[in-house]
């Protein structure tokens, strides 16, 4: 195949890059990045991207794929089409899935299954402890060596202070990652959304914002002490994104990523019971959502991922408290993201960034670039595209979001992706 | 009172799911007609054929006995047929199975609904599914609209009013649906609100409703012309709330002393069931002030009002 990128507007923060350029793919890879044009264009075919930006494909550092276990919820096939839909060529799948993705056997299925079916790359996430419970290291090593890209008991917390210690100790000894659901679990007390006026006026248990800021603090400490990769998933307080300002500021190596439902909702989304807003970390106030944009402009944080949560249809029917938590977030992240460069929030080579280059140097991966030689995998984005979101029209099997029925901006036309050309609208 | 005088209906909705939801004049249109059906429940007949050939059916997900009764009364007064379904405890874990009970009770010919069930918002839910009219029988702790409605009937009957009323509200605010009920309510008509607790129930953010919050209770009780007790949920203590029922009582139970900080001609509420002893003392529960049992007698008028206008409101 040689595919020629033309006329589009081009934006690799790998390469510091924001504005006009041609790109020839060859052979999956890209062959040449003119930023003069002028390429050659005998015998290629031709993508006029007039009008279009021209991204890296996305990478998600935080993605439920549910299989094996939970195929009625979504399975590594859907999923990961829903993925390149979304822009994702790349999506890291965590390990709460039953059997967990505890030790080696799960990880070589997952990556199996994904390598078969030919959708977004599959990075599988292993387990913190056995089972995820909190209670003894999984096989960290083994699962690394099988391919998991970081450890995570996400969903949970680890509870335990000298286990989360001895995990990122031991994983240490290989340079490997661990990802932090932050929260105290005595604290957030299972409450089903954020604690505050709202919760007490709906009757439903509130989680109060410090469970999150405690633990992150708690894990920074940790990350400290040991001297252990550190990421922290799913930011959504404004006390969080201090206590990780503050340790940045220190010179501590820890990252942190939110999700595009902790800038774009409040938690007045709950309102009328929606169980479709209801996620954990939970939708939190106002004051929350502009510390969050804060800490994505000032480089606090420095990824968006999705925290894709599908579920089956029984969550509609469900009553909040004992609906499950989660958003399926892989199709809309890319539109919701869009809106931080329409407020001014980022630049679009910083927000672009948080999705493809920030990403891929946490997870250490050669990915999310459009420099000479790379694997060619890229996305044709119309940024000023408006569409009504429909639910019922997404790839994944979780049509729970709470932004069905709303007018989203930015769509994915084209996902170049293992040598094709995905074509959305 | 069917055949004559059946307007449009003043009410918004024909669900009474919560308090939050109604307006001034819908609160005072059941008060109204409250008044009238208390007249009747003291004829010698005590039935009228308002809502003859509707069924009702109580679907409680949660033990009781007084509002169920009253419901049950309240709809057999109106001379409809009433049915009392309780549902095992163990068919409330799933949600399929609660809408698919309540499904099946509509099909059963349910006109009205009355649901009760430990977790909040479930009335809420199960009025997109349905129907037939859904009244809030109490819902976790979101709220118990009927119970505040009677409550305002009781203290309109006794005040006269609710401007410039002093209301106090004494207890386990946090987990309780009655106070938030009654809260939305007394704000709505006009009296004062203020609540009265310890911190750990509660929570400061009450005031943000316009609403004074006090953790002393002689403070708090000064100058009420209405003192209205919660019931303590026993199994708080324990769990960090509050050290003992002892030391409860010993900080917030209503005893005689403490009733001298309220104006002299204070009523004295309680939704019941009382705690003797924890919340409040016999001797105060019992006592001249106290307007406790003229509350269950007005739950009836009420929840007929209720049922009565609901059905109207059906009908257009």
């Amino acid at each position: 195949m040689r595919l020629l990128i033309i006329n589009g507007h081009v934006i690799d923060p790998s390469q510091n890059f924001a504005g006009s350029a041609e790109i020839l793919i060859e052979d999956g890879r890209i062959n040449t990045f003119a930023r003069e044009g002028g390429i050659n264009r005998t015998g290629a075919d031709i993508i006029d991207a007039g009008g279009m930006w021209v991204v890296p494909g996305l990478i998600d550092i935080h993605t439920h794929l549910r299989e094996p276990g939970f195929e009625h919820k979504e399975t590594i096939r859907t999923g990961a089409r829903a993925a390149l839909k979304g822009g994702f060529t790349t999506v890291c799948a965590m390990p709460n899935t039953n059997p967990v993705n505890d030790n080696a056997g799960i990880t070589e299925f997952i990556l199996k299954m994904a390598q078969a079916e030919g959708n977004a790359r599959v990075l599988p996430i292993g387990a913190v402890t056995k089972g995820q419970k909190g209670e003894e290291l999984a096989s960290l090593y083994a699962m690394r060596e099988a391919g998991c890209i970081a450890f995570s008991d996400d969903g949970r917390p680890v509870a335990s202070p000298v286990i989360m210690r001895r995990a990122l100790e031991y994983a240490k000894g290989f340079d490997a990652l661990i990802i932090s659901h932050a929260e105290d679990p005595a604290l957030a007390d299972s409450g089903v959304m954020n604690e505050g006026l709202l919760s007490a006026t709906l009757g439903l248990k509130g989680q109060p914002a410090v469970a999150e800021e405690v633990m992150i603090y708690r894990d920074i400490a940790l990350a400290e002490l040991t001297g252990g990769r550190l990421h922290i998933a799913h930011v959504s307080t404004k006390g969080g994104v201090r206590v990780i300002r503050q340790a940045k500021e220190r010179g501590l190596k820890v990252t942190a990523e939110t999700c595009p439902h902790y800038f774009s909702l409040t938690e007045d989304a709950v309102a009328g019971y929606n169980v479709n807003a209801k996620v954990n970390p939970p939708l939190r106030t106002a004051a929350d959502v502009e510390a969050i944009k804060e800490g994505l402009r000032d480089g606090t944080i420095d990824v968006i991922a999705t925290d894709h949560a599908p579920h089956g249809r029984e969550k509609r029917t469900r009553q909040f408290d004992d609906a499950p938590s989660g958003i399926s977030g892989l199709e809309t992240a890319l539109s919701l993201s869009l809106a931080l460069a329409g407020e001014g929030v980022l630049t679009e080579l910083e927000l672009i960034g948080k999705l493809t280059q920030n990403p891929a140097g946490i997870l250490r991966i050669d990915r999310g670039t459009l420099r000479e030689g790379a694997e060619a995998e890229l996305l044709i984005v119309d940024p000023q595209r408006r569409y009504v979101l429909d639910a019922e029209k997404m790839i994944s099997r979780g049509k729970n979001t709470p932004f069905d029925g709303m007018e989203l901006k930015g769509m994915v036309m084209k996902t170049v992706y293992g040598g094709k050309v995905l074509e959305w609208a | 009172m069917r055949a004559a005088g059946r307007g449009a209906s003043m009410l918004n909705s024909r669900h009474l799911l919560g308090i939050k939801d109604l307006t001034a004049e819908e609160i005072m249109l059941y008060l109204n007609s409250a008044s009238s059906f208390k007249d009747i429940l003291k004829r010698d007949i005590k039935k009228v054929p308002a809502l003859r050939g509707r069924t009702v059916v109580n679907l409680f997900f949660e033990p009781s006995t007084r509002t169920r009764t009253s419901f049950e009364l309240a709809a057999k007064r109106l001379s409809t047929d009433v049915i009392n379904f309780s549902a095992p405890s163990s068919s409330i874990l799933k949600g399929e199975s609660l809408l698919d009970t309540a499904l099946t009770v509509e099909a059963l010919g349910a006109d009205i609904i009355i649901v009760r069930h430990s977790f909040s918002g479930v009335p809420h839910m199960l009025s997109r599914h349905l129907r037939a009219s859904v009244i809030n029988a109490g819902d976790g702790t979101n709220e118990h609209p009927t119970q505040a409605l009677l409550d305002a009937f009781t203290i309109k009957e006794k005040k006269g009013g609710f401007g410039g009323l002093q209301i106090a509200i004494i207890g386990d605010i946090i987990h309780s649906r009655v106070a938030k009920s009654n809260i939305y309510c007394l704000k709505k008509l006009g009296a004062d609100v203020r609540l009265i607790g310890p911190a750990t129930l509660l929570p400061e953010c009450f005031r943000e409703l316009g609403i004074s919050t006090f953790n002393n209770m002689e403070a708090g009780l000064e100058g009420a012309d209405v003192i209205m007790m919660l019931r303590l949920q026993l199994e708080r203590q324990g769990k960090g709330f509050f050290p003992t029922t002892d030391e409860y009582f010993r900080q917030w139970g209503l005893s005689r002393k403490r009733l001298q900080a309220a104006r002299p001609d204070a009523i004295i509420m309680h939704p019941g069931p009382m705690n003797r002893g924890i919340e409040i003392s016999s001797d105060v529960a019992d006592g001249g002030n106290s307007v406790i049992l003229e509350q269950v007698t007005n739950g009836l008028a009420v929840r007929m009002a209720v049922m009565y206008h609901l059905d109207e409101r059906k009908e257009q």
